[in-house]
């Protein structure tokens, strides 16, 4: 079937079905078919739903609480006499450093845990992110453990952000010249 | 299409129907140890461990190195039961869930016993006792070890995420087991050629202890009912659980109520539910004897959301708490269905669904 091309590959369906026709039984991939359609309705008779409100509250609490204290470092800068994006921009480096902590302490995957995408959507969960799999891969040696495998889970966000980013600039000089 | 030799086997009896195996010398189990992590060590089964680790690395300086030590001490544990030495064992049988299962290799490098390394996800010690007692009768081997393990750390960074990344599991994924357990398996003629529990069973202790044989096995085929969520293996191994029961039943012409204990491991909380009620349609309903070793390994609110998973948590279970209730009496006749969840890291990423397998046991005392 593999070296006939389409042609081939289509007549050869055709034959099948119309012998398991005029046998009078069931196409088997057919049944097979009908038969993982089937046990998924029973499965998912016994799936739990996700605690939706819980889940959400945590969220909620733990992705605010991370940017209420962002916020009370952007105002200790801002106090201490720095212009609002220096005091951004030091508040920013400030959470990552305090994500990088405690991760390595083994804290933030407990976080996490609790807290989901109130935890991941935060600088502090892209700070895990990196951290986590330096301390993961540094077992298999600097350039091929930690270097190569550093972005291993942030690289998807790194790579869309420049796309991203490139896409708003090219939008941005043709608009506007 | 059957060859002569094919009929042959057939009326040697031996072999029952296209799956299941009869073992007329009925191997024993002489022995059994099992080694778990903190996090087991604190669960229902607790007392019956062996050993119970305070140090999740034990030791070493990566995971799948401590998962290694972790076997090795069950497998020399188990031994030293049985009272066999290491290079009076015929085959060590193991298994586990690591990469070219690496934690089997590395725990036998530069020992003396001869050993079969295989693979079948979480069902590994149900493949392992079934060919250690096919070894035992036929009559090429007289002292066999079949062993497996996981650790939890390990199957993470290898199957999912980094271990101090922050994901939120959800509540149909399994914790796989830091566990490792080892089964040795002899004639019982032979009395398990040293101490062990055949020399016990024998009187020569005062409490009456019975012997566990192995008495049947059935092969499971690979099933694949389209369940592609690696959170979810419970359920996908339902499908080859069925599979293996209805064969099991209907080539040794059993029910269900024949077995005080029908046990599974590890289809979990979820995937129990569906099993039960799927078997119940077929009409075979094993919901009173039914456990299944995901369930049994931990305590609802140690937060491991379905249950456990990994080859070493059926492993460690059967080896300590069940195999020991059994010399007791307390379960006669358990069928073991180990379950299996045979997919790897690439096939879930390019969007395979997981294969799945479950081999069926009989161990009788």
């Amino acid at each position: 079937m593999e070296r006939g091309g389409r042609f081939h590959t289509k007549s050869a369906e055709l034959l099948a079905q119309v012998t398991w026709e005029v046998a009078g039984l069931p196409d088997p991939e057919e049944e097979r078919k009908r038969q993982a359609a089937e046990f998924a309705a029973l499965a998912a008779q016994y799936h739990p739903h996700p605690p939706l409100a819980r889940n959400l509250i945590f969220a909620f609490l733990v992705g605010g609480s991370i940017c209420a204290i962002g916020q009370l470092f952007i105002a200790l800068f801002q106090s201490l006499g720095m212009t609002d994006v220096q005091a951004s921009a030091r508040a920013s480096i400030t959470l990552l450093a305090l994500g990088s902590l405690l991760t390595g302490l083994g804290v933030y995957d407990e976080i996490g845990r609790v807290g989901g995408a109130g935890a991941a959507i935060p600088i502090t969960g892209f700070a895990n992110s990196i951290v986590s799999p330096a301390m993961e891969y540094r077992t298999e040696g600097l350039v091929f453990g930690f270097a190569a495998r550093l972005f291993s889970i942030a690289g998807p966000v790194v790579t869309f952000g420049i796309l991203a980013a490139m896409a708003s600039a090219l939008i941005r000089f043709l608009v506007t010249g | 299409m059957v060859t002569g030799n094919a009929i042959a086997i057939r009326q040697a009896s031996k072999r029952l129907g296209h799956q299941t195996m009869r073992f007329e010398t009925a191997p024993a189990v002489v022995a059994s140890a099992s080694v778990v992590g903190l996090r087991e060590g604190q669960g229902p089964l607790g007392r019956y461990f062996e050993t119970i680790l305070e140090d999740e690395r034990y030791g070493e300086r990566c995971w799948e190195q401590a998962e290694s030590r972790i076997l090795k001490e069950a497998v020399n544990t188990a031994l030293g039961l049985a009272g066999w030495k290491e290079d009076e064992l015929d085959a060590l049988i193991s298994g586990d869930l690591l990469n070219q299962i690496s934690a089997s290799n590395f725990a036998s490098r530069n020992t003396q016993m001869p050993f079969l390394g295989i693979f079948s996800a979480c069902a590994t010690i149900a493949e392992g006792l079934l060919l250690a007692a096919t070894l035992l009768e036929a009559g090429v081997a007289a002292r066999v070890i079949a062993a497996a393990s996981s650790h939890h750390e390990a199957a993470e960074r290898q199957f999912r995420y980094p271990n101090e990344f922050g994901a939120q599991r959800p509540m149909t994924a399994q914790w796989t087991a830091t566990a490792a357990g080892a089964i040795a398996l002899g004639l019982p003629a032979d009395g398990g050629g040293g101490a062990g529990w055949g020399a016990a069973a024998d009187g020569s202790t005062g409490e009456a202890q019975l012997l566990p044989r192995i008495t049947f096995a059935t092969v499971g085929k690979v099933v694949e009912m389209g369940q592609k969520d690696p959170y979810d293996m419970g359920t996908a191994e339902v499908p080859a659980a069925w599979d293996t029961l209805l064969a099991h039943f209907r080539e040794t012409g059993r029910d269900p109520a024949y077995y005080d204990l029908i046990l599974t491991g590890d289809l979990a909380r979820i995937g129990s539910e569906i099993f039960r009620e799927g078997m119940r349609r077929r009409g075979l309903d094993v919901s009173s004897r039914h456990m299944d070793c995901g369930v049994l390994l931990y305590r609802p609110e140690q937060d491991v959301h379905a249950g456990g998973s990994g080859a070493g948590c059926a492993a460690s279970v059967l080896a300590s708490y069940i195999l020991k209730e059994m010399r007791k009496g307390r379960f006669r006749r358990v069928l073991f269905v180990g379950t299996g969840s045979l997919h790897n890291p690439v096939s879930i990423q390019q969007g395979e669904p997981i294969p799945t397998i479950a081999h069926a046991v009989a161990i009788e005392a």
